[in-house]
């Protein structure tokens, strides 16, 4: 009997990032147009599962889903013991490209979740040149705190299990349940500190309100898609950013704020046509 | 609604395993009306309706009726599926020591949200 694999290859990627060397982890699946994909706040590429599985997505596109450093089987860079990881726009942006570059993709679509539904809208704004297309999943231009973020690092608190426990409410009530559960395992195993690092972009330094209106969809294409059950990044913030810069959006039935990880199918069925509309361009 | 917290989660032995280490006073309170749940060993032993004088408890929950109404739906209206959605819409404050509550957030969770199973069956 012949072992069953999966058709994702995940391989270790070795590349200055900020200056720093990393070891990063990538997998990736299928062959055409890369679409780089970006994880949400203290999770890692495992999200991605279901669109790297999906031949209907792999048979145009090359999707590669990284571990951001910190993240997943990304560990952090040498001397990390001695500081705080705290995420910024400036570094976010820089990291993507930086990747892009150190896998010498020519003008690929990135697409983004939550954080990364966030930082697409930096790269749209900064950095339009470099993409074919982007897509944000979950993206709204600011996400006011609603709970105290020193929660999510402190000893006498576990830290997997109140990061898995924040987040659990923003998945669909109508996910499926092992994926619902698989997502928050993702939050269960991050590293202590990492989401706490991550909210500082996406509650913090990674507000983009006043430069929406800035962004030249003309320039780079911009396609949204927000699950309904998200209170995080709300249908209402998505809309504001479609109105703004005349992105088409499309509010996700039945999902929530970790539409590929929490129903992959379901999610697919969304994305299926953004894609072919990026093919056609 | 309240009143079949208890029983409902003391019959889910995989939700009184996730609060097996859970030893709390809370308060629930709808509008005006409080009322006392003690929570130990993941069991809620002890049910206590207000008013009172001198509550003793470690964190509560405060929201209207009306909201408390709808979070109990067993599948709630957009924005009403989850306590910090509730939260953020300054709809539910959660006030006082937060640490047995953020501790174990996804037992609380459930346990809050117990009433919807009760309306399902």
């Amino acid at each position: 009997m012949n072992p069953r694999f999966e058709p994702i290859t995940g391989r270790y990627l070795h590349l200055d990032l900020l200056g720093k060397a990393h070891r990063l982890y990538v997998e990736e699946a299928g062959q055409g147009i890369p679409l780089l994909c970006l994880h949400t706040a203290g999770s890692d590429a495992r999200q991605f599962r279901g669109v790297l599985n999906d031949a209907r997505v792999t048979q145009n596109f090359r999707v590669i889903a990284f571990d951001m450093p910190w993240h997943g089987k990304s560990s952090p860079p040498a001397g990390w013991q001695d500081a705080d990881y705290q995420l910024t726009s400036r570094d976010y942006v820089r990291m993507i490209l930086e990747v892009a570059d150190a896998l010498e993709l020519d003008r690929p679509v990135a697409m983004g979740c939550s954080i990364g539904g966030r930082i697409v809208l930096h790269l749209a704004h900064e950095h339009p040149q470099r993409f074919r297309a982007l897509v944000g999943l979950e993206s709204a231009a600011y996400t006011d705190a609603y709970y105290d973020l020193a929660w999510l690092n402190r000893p006498d608190v576990h830290g997997g299990m109140v990061c898995a426990g924040v987040i659990s409410g923003l998945v669909a009530p109508v996910a499926p349940d092992t994926e619902r559960w698989e997502t928050l395992w993702h939050y269960m195993q991050s590293g202590p500190g990492v989401f706490k690092g991550d909210l500082h972009f996406y509650m913090l330094d990674g507000d983009i309100r006043d430069r929406v209106d800035q962004i030249d969809t003309n320039r780079c294409p911009l396609f949204l898609l927000t699950g309904e059950y998200d209170y995080s990044c709300t249908s209402e913030g998505t809309l504001d950013i479609a109105r703004r810069t005349g992105a088409p959006a499309t509010i996700m039935q039945g999902l929530g704020h970790f539409p590929m990880s929490e129903d992959p199918e379901k999610f697919i069925t969304y994305l299926l046509p953004v894609l072919e509309k990026i093919r056609a361009l | 609604m309240i009143d079949k917290i208890a029983g409902l989660v003391n019959a889910d032995p995989r939700l009184v395993r996730r609060g097996r280490f859970v030893d709390t006073t809370f308060m629930i309170a709808i509008d005006d009306a409080p009322t006392l749940l003690r929570v130990q060993e993941g069991r809620v032993t002890k049910v206590t309706q207000g008013p009172f004088i001198t509550p003793d408890y470690s964190f509560c929950l405060r929201a209207s009726r009306s909201v408390w109404e709808k979070f109990w739906q067993p599948l709630p209206p957009l924005g009403y599926t989850d306590i910090f959605a509730l939260v953020k819409q300054k709809l539910m404050r959660v006030e006082g020591n937060l640490h047995p509550f953020m501790a174990n957030l996804l037992y609380f969770k459930d346990v809050i949200a117990a009433p919807r199973r009760e309306i399902k069956r």
